[in-house]
């Protein structure tokens, strides 16, 4: 078996008296594509603010910088030059767009390029997990269709990547596995191919 | 003698002193959004400590330039310590309280800083002995001195320093991300803390220079300078969009400007013997070349302020304020 890079024990999280996540348990073993699905509200995003959320909802690039500048930040804790040169290129190669654009301030990209931001910026810091919140928010399809090629692409390289999303059917076609949430419990896990042909999955997120 | 072209040397001059002052202003503001208003106070101590470093070394025989060069490099550190300590001391324990504690605080720190001045260079104002020979230059019926020569390209090079600082090297980078979501910064690995201390030790630094090219332009330095100095480069720094390096230095060299084209015409605009209604009125003040002036050149000071007004009241964000949109 795989070795597990990020494994919750019975996870929970409260807000002041209200219990978001009400002690769930799952495991994301390297080199796997694992995604967290259901309903807004379900505890999804909370569960990933628990441990710790590098590619935040909402995005949290920064405008003002220029768009080499967000992902020189994403490096900021390495001191590596040469790598981060190389990652540098490894980021531009994946995400051509951003290498477009590399000086124009990240303010003025569109969701989606702010979007693929956010994933070369963490992808910069040479982490080994990729928490991935939501990538699809407030995008337009097409653009959405564009985040999850991005997010194939990284799998591809053998990124471990843990996925947040509502969008459950985009989800589990990227994702190997997946757990469904709802009102801060996990109610389903399995292989994606099963939880897609899963009848309550159909009904409940596929709108079938 | 060309009176446009005199003010605008002059007003160029004040202007690049304003907007060295401002950059410390806008720097603190722009990381913690907090206006230090002891920052005038830094760049009055910087003046008085340059100060002592000439008067002491004046009869010590050195070629002047070096006791200058010596009376700048003790300013620079006197300064970066106390913005240093400011911030340590005064700051950083407030640093979640309601944002009004710590503006009282920088006002209280202001009031400190006068007094700790007041009792250690007396309440008399010292003159700034006039150790380097001031040559004047004649260009286009105008004259520019040496001291102002070296306030504007000194004033350019530190502003051309910071924005190569800010704009170039990975802590400046640094810098621009804690500004824009201290959060977000702090989980690409930046240490708030640092850059926060950064930010005061650097706008304590550029201050210092301000305060000892301040203090030789005018050949005088008092404990009570640092406040009017200090709120005329916050209103440049507000102008120029408070936060917005770019702005505070616009914003500083424009209010100069302002104030001595203002300074120099306004006499000549609220003479009312020019007005022809009025010189009616007053044919005996206007007779043989006379005037009736309404406001003279003591009225300097007004310039700044009313710009701030105005600015508070028709762009708010200043003229570099505008803040690019984050989409969510």
């Amino acid at each position: 078996m795989a070795q597990a890079l990020l494994e919750a024990l019975n996870l929970q999280v409260h807000y002041g008296g209200i219990s978001a996540v009400k002690g769930i348990s799952f495991v994301v073993e390297e080199n796997e594509i694992v995604c967290l699905i259901g309903a807004n509200g379900a505890g999804k995003t909370s569960t990933l603010k628990a441990g710790l959320a590098l590619v935040p909802e909402g995005r949290g690039i920064f405008a003002r910088l220029t768009v080499a500048e967000n992902l020189a930040m994403g490096a900021y804790h390495r001191r590596d030059a040469a790598g981060i040169a190389s990652d540098f290129e490894r980021v531009y190669g994946l995400l051509p767009r951003l290498k477009e654009r590399a000086s124009q301030v990240a303010g003025t990209l569109s969701g989606g390029e702010q979007q693929m931001l956010a994933i070369g910026r963490a992808l910069m810091g040479r982490t080994r997990l990729l928490l991935l919140d939501e990538p699809s928010m407030g995008l337009a399809p097409l653009m959405v269709e564009k985040v999850f090629e991005v997010v194939r692409a990284v799998a591809a390289e053998g990124m471990t990547i843990l996925l947040v999303e509502q969008n459950a059917r985009l989800a589990l076609e990227v994702c190997s596995r997946g757990y469904v949430m709802e009102s801060g419990l996990i109610t389903l896990a399995d292989t994606s191919s099963a939880l897609l042909a899963d009848s309550r999955v159909r009904a409940a997120y596929l709108g079938e | 003698m060309d009176i446009l072209l005199q003010q605008i040397i002059n007003g160029l001059t004040t202007g690049s002193v304003y907007a060295v002052v401002a950059l410390g202003y806008t720097m603190v503001y722009g990381v913690i959004q907090l206006i230090n208003f002891a920052h005038g106070e830094v760049v009055m101590i910087g003046a008085m400590v340059a100060f002592s470093v000439i008067t002491s070394l004046a009869g010590s025989g050195l070629p002047p330039l070096v006791i200058v060069m010596a009376a700048v490099v003790a300013a620079i550190p006197s300064c970066m310590l106390m913005g240093y300590l400011l911030e340590h001391v005064a700051y950083r324990p407030l640093r979640h309280a309601p944002r009004l504690a710590p503006l009282i605080t920088a006002i209280g720190m202001s009031i400190i800083l006068q007094h700790l001045a007041l009792l250690l260079w007396g309440r008399n104002p010292l003159a700034f002995p006039q150790i380097i020979d001031n040559r004047v230059f004649g260009i286009g019926g105008a004259a520019i001195s040496s001291v102002q020569i070296a306030i504007i390209l000194l004033s350019l090079t530190m502003m051309a320093g910071l924005s190569w600082f800010v704009y170039r090297t990975r802590f400046g980078i640094a810098i621009r991300a804690t500004a824009e979501n201290v959060h977000v910064a702090g989980l690409m690995g930046v240490n708030a803390d640092r850059v926060i201390a950064a930010t005061f030790v650097i706008g304590a630094g550029l201050g210092a220079v301000a305060g000892v090219m301040y203090g030789s332009y005018y050949g005088i330095a008092h404990y009570t300078m640092g406040f009017s100095l200090g709120l005329k480069a916050f209103s440049a720094a507000v102008l120029g969009g408070i936060g917005n390096i770019a702005g505070a230095m616009l914003g500083g060299i424009l209010l100069g400007l302002v104030e001595a084209l203002g300074t120099g015409y306004v006499g000549e605009l609220t003479d009312l013997c020019h007005w022809p209604i009025a010189s009616g009125m007053l044919a005996g003040h206007c007779a043989d070349g006379g005037n009736f002036v309404l406001f003279g050149s003591n009225y300097q000071d007004v310039f700044a302020f009313l710009m701030l007004i105005l600015v508070l009241v028709f762009r708010p964000s200043g003229l570099l304020g505008e803040r690019v949109s984050e989409r969510a």
